[in-house]
């Protein structure tokens, strides 16, 4: 309705408050977001800060082809994907499940108490939730002294100087820190479910699990669908802060994300064309994903993003 | 102190969950064994799922009030063996630590204020039903949601404006952000039109609606964005290590916390380590416990009272553009 009006000279004089904030917000937005695109030239050039953005020379795709022929890129794609993925679906089983028995809890006092304490860890840094994680797995800690008691290994476990244990750790802390953070959403559509549903399920003589299955989890679905798609286009954006924190030069073949990877080269090595083409490359994806996932939902008839 | 009542929480919960169980059975009068099963396997899974979250926090708080040299011997688990205030004592005598402390709680209060302000303006701007330029300053904040120029094109556009080795780093670039506005924006959405327009009538401009009728009827949500928000600067270090890490004066808590962490792993640490154990039985281990209870204290106990304004913030940033 609004967007068919015209230009009017009334409506302008009048909102001209309006105009001036969203202009100076505006003009923010731009330096800030907008501002820094300009600066995927230097992916396209051999960009040296001496003679800046204007008289870099011009390279084409050859930063790129570099990019591709680096095992050490390859390889971050690979751990960026890997870790992504893993940590987008054990979180989100983790949470719906949460959910889902939290919601059957009978007693009222202890479903408040488990949900506030599930949202501790969220509200923590990653620089904390890594040091417990240190601690926990250290030689003298929880997780090896209980291995050691029940006999499960001879000797202590570094957890942190073998490869296979990296991405499983990932996922744990992850799922540590926000399983009952992402349950809150579920917990919300759950209890937005018409509660006669269940008492027309009940006098069909369903059981709690068919309750489950067939009003709880159909209840949730558009809600499940939405964030899914919301999470899968920032799966290759998932991947730094713990991956950084954790990360130690006995695992970096599989604990180096793209983003540590344009840390260590645009940052560290100061090679910025380098490090913006392979920063270009995660957006690009990224966008992508999010397209194409937004049009498989429409296709579904889910709701959609945008 | 905190810490103690989460374990009084624990303790109560699980003697709470075993009383409804039973009271649970009495009330239903036909539950199945099917029923019942379920029941104590979801409260075993309940209490697991608490330990599990709770034990890791309890231990740094044990660790943290231990001797240091004691504490190396392992076998702490949820009480201190040699109970002792040091490793506080150390870390409040720590200068680096002091200043980042004070970083912390400045860019916390200015940077929750700022974001507040701004974002509640662009949400009231952009939720104007007659507002000629509405769709296109909504779509302009919501393509930022997607993308960005990355790291080194926004780290070199910093450091050409002058905002490497500053405090206005911390609390000026991400000052707006579109999920935030959105929230905003759909509870003002939420807001009876009528209110608007019985104000205007009486002649009142866009600046007094928004202060005096919108405002006050959006704390909820203003709460929410603040929270959001101030938990983000509490625990963000990573612009600190970028953008000052030349700049001692602007160092922040959780990147003070970061430093002692790697130093845990260092070998330069070990000198540190024989030094303070001349002093009194210090070590880097202990000294980080003390340093972490003390940067996670204010968040542990502000957060529950604030439970139903993260919830709402949440519902609503689901529903999107």
């Amino acid at each position: 309705m609004t967007k068919k009006k015209s230009f009017n000279m009334v409506d302008f004089k009048h909102q001209k408050v309006l105009i001036f904030w969203a202009a100076v917000i505006t003009a923010y937005g731009f330096i800030f977001y907008y501002l820094p695109l300009v600066g995927w030239v230097m992916a396209f050039q051999n960009y040296k800060p001496v003679t800046g953005l204007l008289h870099s020379q011009f390279v084409g795709l050859e930063k790129f082809k570099l990019l591709f022929s680096d095992v050490a890129f390859l390889r971050v794609i690979r751990n960026t994907l890997a870790m992504g993925i893993i940590n987008l679906v054990v979180t989100f089983v983790m949470a719906i499940v949460f959910a889902i028995l939290l919601n059957e809890m009978a007693s009222k006092g202890g479903k408040k108490v488990v949900q506030t304490i599930s949202y501790l860890p969220h509200f923590l840094s990653w620089i904390i939730v890594t040091g417990i994680l240190h601690d926990a797995l250290s030689g003298t800690g929880i997780i090896n002294t209980l291995l050691l008691h029940f006999g499960c290994i001879s000797q202590p476990i570094n957890f942190f100087a073998h490869e296979r244990y990296f991405w499983p750790i990932v996922a744990f802390a992850n799922v540590w820190k926000e399983t009952g953070w992402n349950a809150i959403i579920y917990l919300a559509a759950i209890t937005s479910i018409d509660p006669s549903l269940y008492e027309a399920a009940a006098i069909d003589g369903a059981g709690r699990w068919e309750k489950i299955k067939n009003v709880t989890l159909p209840g949730i679905k558009p809600t499940i669908m939405i964030l899914l798609l919301m999470n899968v286009g920032n799966v290759l954006n998932a991947g730094f802060e713990i991956q950084y924190l954790l990360g130690n030069g006995l695992v970096q073949n599989v604990s180096q994300t793209i983003d540590i990877y344009v840390l260590k080269w645009g940052i560290s090595q100061g090679d910025y064309s380098i490090g913006t083409a392979a920063g270009i490359f995660k957006s690009v994806v990224s966008i992508v994903l999010i397209v194409v996932f937004n049009n498989i939902a429409k296709r579904h008839g889910e709701e959609r993003l945008f | 102190m905190n810490q103690n009542s989460n374990v009084a929480c624990t303790i109560q919960n699980k003697e709470g969950f075993k009383v409804k169980i039973g009271t649970g059975t009495k009330s239903h009068k036909k539950i199945s064994a099917g029923d019942l099963t379920f029941r104590i396997c979801n409260g075993i899974f309940m209490i697991v799922f608490v330990i599990v979250t709770l034990y890791p926090v309890i231990n740094t708080l044990a660790i943290s009030l231990n001797d240091g040299t004691d504490a190396l011997r392992g076998g702490i688990y949820l009480v201190p063996r040699v109970f002792t205030w040091k490793n506080y004592e150390t870390v409040l005598a720590k200068d680096n630590l002091i200043t980042g402390a004070v970083i912390t709680v400045a860019r916390t209060i200015i940077g929750t204020l700022l974001a507040l302000i701004t974002n509640a303006i662009l949400a009231f701007i952009v939720s104007r039903k007659n507002f000629m330029f509405s769709k296109q300053v909504s779509l302009f904040w919501v393509i930022t949601m997607y993308v960005n120029g990355g790291l080194i094109p926004t780290f070199l556009l910093y450091k050409s404006i002058g905002l490497t080795n500053s405090f206005a780093v911390y609390v000026i670039p991400g000052m707006i952000s579109a999920f935030n506005m959105l929230v905003i924006r759909t509870y003002m959405k939420g807001i009876p039109i009528s209110l608007e327009e019985s104000a205007q009538l009486d002649g009142a401009g866009y600046t007094t609606i928004f202060l005096k009728i919108i405002s006050p009827l959006c704390k909820p949500v203003y709460a929410t964005v603040a929270l959001f928000v101030a938990v983000g600067q509490w625990n963000s270090w990573f612009d600190a290590m970028l953008y000052n890490r030349m700049a001692s004066e602007y160092t922040t808590l959780q990147y003070e916390l970061m430093k002692l962490l790697s130093s845990v792993s260092n070998q330069s640490s070990s000198a540190e380590a024989m030094k303070n154990a001349g002093e009194g039985s210090v070590t880097p281990t202990s000294v980080r416990a003390a340093a972490t209870i003390i940067t996670m204290l204010p968040i542990i106990c502000i957060y529950p009272f604030l439970q139903k304004y993260f919830v709402t913030g949440l519902t609503l940033g689901g529903v999107k553009e």
